[in-house]
């Protein structure tokens, strides 16, 4: 260790004093504010109620049907019903299978059977995109992964419906 | 790090003499508290500006979640004070500022008549000074609607009455204002809401502007 006297000469002291407090005072002024300005990101995702979508069990087939239905969506200090639908069939396990019927490529609403010309699969009509019936996306079309799947539930023998969770890439 | 990007701008634009001619300037002694406390009169209008310039940041956060309507207008302000962080801080800023804008405006201005430093050469600015409280007013009054409750709805209708009052002019002017002639509402929320945050904003900052820059030019007036 070096016995010197670190000089500090007046003009570095004010310097650091003076960057120090205006520093501090910036930072107490815009705190708040942006704390408050990224809010959204910070606040808790919602779990996601299931609603009844008014399907009986026994009415699903292995053929797709489409079921539509309204959630009660809380938008801020917006509250308003939005629709939600979804392609319901049983796989060949005999489990249920609810597919959100927004093309994972870039939103658009995908059909069953949207096109003659692919018979026994889902269609997006916007870029050809193509899924098979499980939801899994054909290579060599735009779609980059599945079809997301809704959380089902059975009771009193209807189909209640929860959020629609991303599955794996095919 | 820092001083070699200002190295870098600097080599090519020269930025240097920009912010000297705005930060590099001499304090008399007569207005410098260290030297005498009593200087400290001479700070109101620093923190006038440093309290506006707390509005405008508060301000811009704010209207990410207002929305000016009537249906909504209320809500929006509940929603911000209720659920999102910060947001009764940063109304409160806002809601307080304004108070204390006021305040130091007019402690600013009893200085500057009081030690006379409005007369000549100074008239002009006292001029301007008084533009920008006018300024400052019409900010208070129509920023005292937007939160849309009954004691905004009910300040306006009297505040607009007043206005009703200026001769031969009076009810074209408050038709003006509150964008019907019979009716407090949907319109003149978004009126209000407009001169708010857009018309005298704007005529605030070329107002400090000419404030500040002949200040500058002629210089803080001398000791009593």
């Amino acid at each position: 260790m070096s016995e010197e006297k670190q000089q500090v000469s007046r003009r570095q002291f004010l310097n650091y004093t003076l960057t120090g407090v205006g520093g501090f005072m910036a930072a107490g002024l815009l705190i708040s504010p942006i704390r408050m300005a990224i809010d959204p990101v910070l606040k808790p995702s919602s779990a996601g109620e299931y609603a009844n979508v008014g399907l009986a069990v026994e009415d699903i087939t292995t053929e797709p049907q489409r079921v539509d239905w309204k959630i009660d969506q809380v938008d801020g200090w917006y509250e308003s019903k939005v629709n939600r639908s979804a392609w319901v069939f049983k796989n060949e396990n005999d489990e249920i299978m609810a597919l959100s019927p927004t093309c994972t490529h870039l939103g658009c609403v995908v059909s069953w059977e949207g096109s003659e010309d692919h018979p026994n699969e889902f269609f997006c009509p916007c870029h050809d995109g193509r899924y098979y019936k499980d939801g899994t996306n054909i290579a060599g079309t735009p779609p980059t992964r599945p079809l997301d799947l809704y959380d089902h539930k059975v009771e009193n023998g209807m189909l209640y419906l929860g959020k629609a969770q991303v599955r794996g890439e095919a | 790090m820092l001083q070699k990007i200002y190295d870098w701008i600097d080599e090519r634009i020269d930025i240097t003499p920009i912010w000297r001619d705005i930060a590099d300037h001499e304090v008399p002694e007569h207005v410098n508290p260290a030297h005498h406390f009593s200087a400290f009169v001479y700070c109101f209008g620093g923190l006038t500006f440093f309290v506006v310039v707390i509005q405008i940041l508060s301000g811009m956060f704010l209207t990410m979640y207002y929305v000016p309507d009537i249906e909504n207008a209320w809500k929006s302000v509940y929603y911000l004070q209720t659920e999102v962080a910060h947001g009764q801080i940063v109304r409160g800023m806002h809601h307080w500022g304004a108070s204390v804008v006021i305040v130091m405006l007019l402690l600013h201005t009893l200085r500057v008549f009081f030690q006379g430093a409005y007369k000549k050469p100074r008239e002009l600015n006292w001029m301007v000074g008084v533009l920008i409280f006018f300024v400052m007013l019409g900010l208070g009054f129509t920023g005292y609607l937007l939160p849309w409750d009954n004691k905004a709805y009910f300040a306006t209708q009297v505040g607009l009455e007043i206005a009703e009052q200026v001769p031969f002019i009076g009810e074209y002017l408050k038709t003006l204002l509150a964008g019907d002639a019979e009716i407090v509402g949907a319109q003149t929320l978004t009126r209000f809401f407009a001169i708010h945050v857009f018309f005298l904003p704007a005529a605030l900052f070329g107002l400090m502007a000419a404030h500040f820059i002949l200040i500058r030019r002629q210089g803080i007036s001398g000791p009593l």
